[in-house]
């Protein structure tokens, strides 16, 4: 699994990275967590907004960068509770 | 009747009885001002960002482009998009990806900076602030005027046909279509519900701030002191209070209870919301982000306009007003 996060550099975008790297050591998830400031993957993927939470190149949905929403959104992936 | 007098009551009740400041001096409208302004403002605001964030829950910025692309009439256009940005979420971190997916969908460079006016300028913050200290009125006056500068000015900026000062990478990108996400109703009352507390948790110090310096000055100030210099009478305040709003933008939510004040102290209504629409639409930092994908000369007329469309607003309530 890779997680990436995707931003245009504003405060909420880097604040939304941090959450994900926090939650990954609290939940020990061996997954590899990066930030890309490049916008225009944001738009091939056919969104316009940022940030964005990308896992394994398909952009997941939550409902505030709030470190439970987050969470949520993540621990639900792998089981497809969307 | 006033559907805030329990909140005036509550907060005479803390000034005089539990205080003990001693009713009329300086330092009891002070105090008074401050309790009521900040629970009347703080309760609007839980209100007002739950409704909107839910109605906004039906216009997705994806869907947005989408709508624009195909719609395909000069000025209603711009009308439309200024329209929509109203309702769409929107913070400047989304403006660069924005502006991006606009253009790759067809929506010309006129109608995406309607939209890109219109987001930050109509916003629920200013709108809750101008309703609860000035009145539904005004709240609605800023909405009309908001939504003719950024169809005006997004209408000029189509006609000078800027294409050229966008950077290349603009036209580069090619997306496919978002697969859309269905919402229940129930999970649209739950991002609403999240993103009002988001909210309040991070401007209620910038609202206890303006708020406070607004009481102090609500008590303190004399009142001709400002009217002098803020009053219709000065032809230089509605530029001066554009330039002095552009740097401000993170602080929209402190400014406008200040704002609140200088009016009630004599500074003209036009002069004030030019300030504030100055505060919301023309921000530093956001030039800075948008200098990714637009030409400095680009910015540079997009705000020139911009700001020209809001001291000819300011002058026409000034007049209007009076």
């Amino acid at each position: 699994m890779k997680i990436e996060v995707l931003g245009s550099g504003c405060a909420t975008c880097k604040k939304l990275y941090e959450i994900v790297k926090h939650i990954i050591k609290e939940e020990k998830i061996d997954v590899e967590v990066e930030y890309s400031g490049d916008v225009t993957k944001i738009v091939t993927l056919g969104l316009i907004h940022s940030p964005v939470l990308v896992v394994d190149g398909k952009p997941i949905k939550i409902s505030s960068t709030s470190e439970k929403d987050v969470k949520e959104a993540l621990l639900c992936v792998d089981k497809d509770c969307q | 009747m006033d559907i805030f007098a329990p909140i005036q009551w509550f907060a005479d009740w803390l000034t005089y009885s539990i205080f003990k400041v001693s009713e009329g001096t300086a330092l009891a409208n002070s105090i008074s001002f401050f309790i009521y302004d900040t629970i009347k403002i703080i309760l609007l605001l839980a209100v007002i960002i739950f409704v909107v964030s839910l109605i906004r829950t039906y216009f997705p910025p994806e869907k947005t482009k989408k709508f624009l692309s195909k719609v395909k009439f000069p000025i209603l256009n711009n009308f439309l998009a200024a329209l929509i940005g109203i309702v769409t979420p929107f913070c400047s971190c989304s403006a660069v990806p924005l502006f991006i997916g606009f253009v790759e969908a067809g929506v010309p460079l006129g109608v995406t900076f309607s939209f890109l006016i219109s987001a930050p300028m109509v916003n629920e913050i200013a709108l809750v602030l101008l309703w609860g200290l000035f009145g539904w009125q005004i709240a609605l006056l800023y909405i009309v005027s908001g939504v003719a500068i950024s169809t005006v000015s997004g209408w000029v900026l189509g006609k000078l046909n800027l294409e050229k000062w966008v950077e290349e990478l603009v036209y580069k990108v090619k997306s496919v279509e978002a697969e859309e996400k269905k919402m229940t109703l129930k999970s649209r009352v739950t991002y609403a519900k999240n993103f009002m507390i988001d909210i309040i948790k991070s401007v209620w110090p910038y609202i206890l701030i303006g708020v406070a310096i607004g009481a102090l000055m609500h008590g303190y100030t004399p009142n001709d002191l400002l009217a002098k210099y803020t009053g219709p009478n000065n032809f230089f305040a509605v530029p001066v209070a554009v330039l002095v709003g552009i740097p401000l933008y993170s602080n929209a939510a402190g400014t406008i209870p200040i704002v609140s004040v200088l009016i009630a102290k004599g500074m003209a209504i036009g002069t004030a919301l030019a300030f504030m629409m100055a505060v919301t639409a023309l921000s530093l930092p956001e030039f800075i982000i948008l200098k990714k994908i637009l030409k400095p000369k680009l910015i540079a007329t997009y705000a020139s306009i911009v700001g020209l469309g809001i001291i000819f607003t300011g002058y026409l309530f000034n007049l209007v007003l009076k």
